[in-house]
């Protein structure tokens, strides 16, 4: 046996993700292991709650992403009442759900992974972060940023009842309308979104495109994977966030299936590892074959590239420009390379935003006509929704009373989660060689992981762009022969 | 004059309470400029060997999130305790075990058994679970146990101060960062936002009834909510009267009933137990089976009362289930091979 070389968060809670490397006799890397410390039970205690509060219990796994949990839940509701909402309290919801978008996507790449790109991936860790952004593109771009993030989190507060852990989703509905005053208000947020992502999609253009250092990165075999795309699509195949039919693209780009949410157990299964508490999806339709790519294994990717993959074009015009530039430059669909998902996250912001904007034009949106009482007798539901960071499905099962009696939740991260420990995996053993690496070359194995914003705050609490690291290089005995802190 | 230190760091939590402090916005400078942050692993890369540096008591303060369930976590909040003049419990999960405290519901046991082999998707294969240590081929990997239960923070070290909410509201939070600057801080114990029910800052209050009942309690989604009217008395359970004020009552200003993220005010001992009775109290009818009837209608009253206090109530955990309960299983559900 070689030496080990564990990337450990500094905190070292439960909470945080987790890379162990493992070397051979050779200093070089027999296999990276990411290992996801932590379970919380929230399907388990689930049950005996009342069914409608299932919204605003189950966005507590995420505060960062807690609308996208809210809005699966809400989904999930009319699916287990078997009730439609009027058009209004759709319309509503789904700009709601668009403002959340365009600002989660804006604090990742402005805040967590950009700055590798915008300050550099080796440039000095003090530097590699927001104010290092800044510091590269100015400070009333950065006023700007926190201005933007500022005005839509406020729209969301006062549609929604709170931004962090909204409350206005109900079976059949929503809460409130949207006065004629708030809708102005989003009218203007939007086309104030709408210009912030061209200028995010030019910054891109500029800092990373312009840089053939870069797209080298980019394009370099380190970072590339050949697997399954699965993404919500439209009725015209093309990505959206709210709704729609999952659609499975393989490696090759050909549809392999499109299927409706309620069919989810039939395509998505769970692989275990004894070595993490976190689950590994696969598709069922090719079988889990282990931490391998290719047509022939099960493992796929969600969040922004994979949605880009797996639909046929965005649905707004700038947005869509934008998706043919992306295309194009990285030799066609599907694109492989797991640091283009940046740039697929600045395509989705100002596809959001677009949406908003036409959501917010709609007259029916401030349609006082948002509730539909529920009927029927609850039974089972399933509802799907694209989170920032991929698909998100929950399933609840109800006795008559509405009461929960069994709960199952797949998670954006878990859908990612076998790609990302092959990402890892593959970076580390073309990068590391040897046990005497320094922290920019652990940033690059990190950037591996980073680029799918995974959403370990769903599962661990810590926002991964700014996680401290800390690397142990141990000899076969285990005693510790050199430390590398990354604080 | 030297700025006084402070840190910030989170348990187990779901991330919110740092999005609030986030929400500042432009305010975050202003608390940059009044303290000095020396540590909050969120946003500054300060590690713990830094706090371990500090000599006993040089945090002016610490802000702490989320609730206890592993020995990281303890031995963190110990660690913060013994740097810091005063320690904050902040938020709803560091004060009172919060939402995911309601896992003390359910066995650890059963926890694993559902995720791990009967939820429906989970893939059947020869019974794996995560182990504590596994051997594999390069080595050896290792995860981190976890207690049984989840704990608030005063549970485990001393708390000075309390900052309610789910997660706190930004405004209670720039006070008590700026009566901490001032050294305006109340008597220890004290809970940082104003003591009264949230009724009284409702924009419904002027329509609550003074001698309000309740023929029959009704769930959310059974009825188009009056957007002006109090809740309670359209027959929503809505917790205000038991509840914290200082939120703003962003929720009944939604039309949604407050839930309780607020806690009690200083004459409460247990939350749950007060809500439960303050809801109770409103009962119409006066004959057994009316009684019984509207109270039917409270069909999980654990969830609905203690949904934010179950760690930090009298009743703290459920040690045992019914067999139903504590197979977690994928009973009813069908599962695809």
């Amino acid at each position: 046996m070689g030496s080990e070389i564990l990337i450990d968060p500094i905190t070292r809670l439960e909470g945080h993700g987790r890379i162990h490397i493992f070397l051979d006799d050779d200093g070089e890397v027999d296999r990276a292991y990411l290992q996801i410390p932590e379970l919380r039970g929230f399907e388990t205690f689930a049950r005996g709650r009342r069914a409608e509060d299932m919204p605003q219990i189950t966005s507590r796994i995420c505060g960062v992403c807690p609308m996208a949990h809210h809005m699966a839940g809400t989904k999930t509701l009319d699916d287990l009442y078997h009730v439609d909402p009027p058009p209004a309290a759709t319309k509503v919801r789904e700009m709601v759900y668009d403002a959340f978008m365009v600002e989660d996507h804006a604090l990742h790449f402005f805040f967590l992974g950009g700055p590798d790109f915008v300050v550099g991936p080796s440039a000095p860790k003090a530097e590699r972060n927001v104010l290092g952004v800044i510091g590269k593109v100015g400070l009333e771009v950065g006023k700007e940023v926190i201005g933007v993030r500022k005005e839509l989190r406020g729209l969301i507060s006062d549609a929604a009842g709170k931004v962090i852990h909204p409350v206005f989703g109900l079976p059949g509905g929503i809460s409130q309308p949207v006065s004629p005053e708030l809708r102005d208000r989003f009218a203007a947020g939007a086309a104030r979104a709408v210009e912030f992502g061209k200028f995010a999609l030019q910054v891109f253009r500029d800092v990373v495109l312009s840089n053939r250092e870069y797209v080298d990165l980019v394009t370099s075999e380190a970072y590339t994977h050949r697997t399954y795309y699965l993404g919500l699509v439209d009725e015209r195949n093309r990505v959206n966030y709210y709704d729609g039919r999952l659609r499975v693209v393989d490696p090759d780009g050909a549809e392999l299936v499109t299927f409706p949410a309620r069919e989810y157990l039939d395509h998505v299964a769970e692989h275990v590892e004894p070595w993490s508490y976190l689950k590994f999806c696969y598709l069922r339709d090719v079988g889990w074959k282990g931490f391998t790519d290719g047509v022939d294994s099960g493992v796929f990717a969600v969040a922004p590239l994979a949605r880009l993959n797996a639909s046929e074009g965005m649905s707004t015009p700038v947005a869509q420009e934008a998706y043919e530039e992306l295309c194009s430059t990285l030799g066609g669909k599907p694109v492989h390379y797991t640091l283009a998902t940046h740039w697929a996250r600045l395509v989705e912001l100002v596809n959001a935003a677009e949406r908003m904007a036409e959501l917010a034009a709609d007259p029916d949106i401030t349609s006082p006509e948002v509730r539909r009482i529920p009927t029927e007798t609850p039974t089972e539901g399933i509802g799907v929704v694209e989170a920032p960071r991929g698909t998100l499905i929950h399933h609840y099962a109800t006795d008559e009373r509405g009461l929960i009696t069994q709960a199952n939740l797949i998670v954006a991260t878990q859908n990612n989660a076998a790609r990302i420990a092959l990402s890892v995996d593959k970076a580390a053993k073309a990068l590391v060689h040897g046990a005497e690496v320094d922290e920019a070359l652990l940033n690059r194995v990190e950037m591996a992981f980073r680029a799918y914003d995974p959403c370990f705050g769903c599962a661990t609490h810590a926002l991964p762009g700014q996680m401290p690291l800390i690397v142990e290089v141990r000899d076969p005995s285990g005693t510790l022969v050199r430390e590398l802190r990354r604080d | 004059m030297t700025k006084p230190k402070v840190a910030f760091y989170w348990c187990a939590s779901c991330g919110g309470c740092e999005e609030a402090v986030v929400d500042l916005a432009e305010d975050v400078l202003a608390v940059v400029d009044a303290v000095d942050i020396a540590f909050w692993p969120v946003a500054l890369d300060f590690k713990v060997s830094d706090v371990e540096a500090l000599a006993d008591g040089e945090l002016a303060a610490s802000f702490v999130n989320g609730a206890i369930r592993t020995s990281e976590q303890r031995e963190m909040a110990e660690l913060l305790r013994r740097k810091s003049a005063v320690v904050v419990a902040f938020g709803a999960c560091a004060w009172l075990g919060g939402i995911p405290g309601l896992a003390n519901l359910s066995s650890r046991e059963s926890i694993l058994e559902f995720v791990y082999r009967g939820s429906p998707s989970t893939s059947d294969g020869d019974g794996v679970r995560p182990q504590e240590e596994t051997d594999v081929p390069e080595g050896r990997l290792r995860l981190p146990h976890f207690d049984e239960t989840v704990r608030t923070l005063d549970q485990v070290v001393d708390v000075d101060y309390y900052l309610p909410g789910c997660p706190p509201p930004v405004d209670l939070i720039r006070s008590a960062v700026t009566a901490l600057v001032e050294g305006r801080l109340p008597e220890k114990g004290s809970v940082l936002a104003p003591d009264v029910a949230l009724c009284a800052e409702c924009p419904r209050a002027q329509t609550k009834p003074t001698d309000l009942k309740v023929t029959q309690f009704r769930r959310p989604h059974e009825v188009i909510a009056d957007p002006e009217t109090c809740l309670l008395a359209q027959g929503l359970v809505c917790l205000g009267p038991a509840t914290r004020s200082g939120c703003g009552a962003p929720c009944t200003a939604a039309n949604m009933p407050c839930t309780g993220c607020m806690g009690p005010t200083s004459r409460v001992i247990d939350y749950g137990a007060k809500a439960l009775s303050a809801i109770a109290s409103l009962v119409a009818p006066s004959d057994e089976e009316a009684v019984g009837e509207a109270v039917d209608r409270l069909v999980d009253p654990v969830g609905t009362f203690y949904r934010y206090s179950l760690p930090a109530s009298l009743l703290h955990r459920r040690v045992e289930r019914d067999a139903a309960g504590s197979r977690g299983g994928g009973q009813g559900w069908a599962r695809r091979s």
